[in-house]
């Protein structure tokens, strides 16, 4: 049995209240996950992230649950839980971000979802999403990510 | 937001020497094609030719200062590109990635406004 927990971290030059902001204000977080956003920002608040496939004109819907919010710390919530149902630890996933001040002006982003192999899924299943989500740094196309990144503003 | 990238852009930036040529123009801001060759180890000519690609893709657009022609990045289309290219990508490193321009690019306004 193998460990399905995906982490991933960055580091970026802006300080933890901006990056706090960007991963927490539903309008910023239209610009870097779903296309639409709704999050209540506190324990057990109801979110929905919603994604538009513009080739195929589908829509997902996909709800998220808060599990804890410590202020310009850490965000917790659940997702992947089918819809209509309320989220547990054998129908969903955690998602976690947390923020590590390094210095006034840089603030070290950690984001890991865990609870994948308590999930009542197919290995298969399970494979293919920790695969999807935790996927190499492989791309070439990412130095150009990179570059947008220290580019823009 | 998912913009879906066109021939024209993924033919611009498909070419290894291309994306080399948009990596330095993002660095400088603005260059001419002789500036440009200085950095590349292919000729004034050929990144005249890749110049061009790139502008018909929309990603790079020209003007003209004095006797030189400056070339700078159309910073909406290397968005979009940017977007297109980074649905390939793995999901996490993508999100965190567009994350920390975005947080870069608030606090760099915070500080200059």
């Amino acid at each position: 049995m193998h460990d399905r927990t995906i982490a991933r971290e960055i580091l970026i030059e802006a300080p933890t209240d901006v990056v706090w902001r960007t991963i927490t204000e539903p309008d910023q977080i239209a610009r870097w996950f779903a296309d639409r956003v709704e999050l209540d920002l506190r324990p057990a608040g109801e979110g929905k992230l919603v994604f538009d496939d513009k080739a195929t004109g589908k829509t997902t819907t996909v709800p998220v649950v808060v599990d804890s919010v410590d202020p310009l710390r850490r965000l917790a919530y659940r997702w992947s839980q089918p819809e209509g149902e309320a989220a547990t630890p054998a129908n969903s996933v955690l998602v976690e971000f947390t923020l590590t001040a390094e210095g006034e002006e840089r603030t070290r982003l950690r984001v890991v979802e865990t609870g994948l192999d308590g999930l009542d899924w197919s290995d298969e299943a399970k494979d293919a999403y920790a695969e999807d989500h935790n996927d190499g740094w492989a791309h070439h196309f990412g130095r150009l990510v990179e570059l947008f990144a220290a580019r823009s503003g | 937001m998912s913009a879906a990238p066109d021939d024209d852009l993924w033919a611009a930036i498909a070419d290894p020497s291309r994306r080399r040529v948009l990596d330095l123009l993002v660095r400088d801001g603005e260059a001419t094609a002789s500036a440009l060759a200085h950095d590349v180890p292919f000729t004034r000519q050929a990144v005249a030719k890749h110049l061009a690609v790139l502008e018909g893709a929309g990603l790079v657009s020209r003007h003209r200062q004095g006797r030189e022609v400056l070339f700078q990045v159309d910073p909406t289309r290397l968005d979009e590109a940017t977007r297109a290219l980074a649905q390939v990508a793995d999901a996490w490193d993508r999100r965190l990635r567009a994350i920390k321009g975005l947080a870069e690019a608030a606090h760099r306004r915070a500080k200059d406004g």
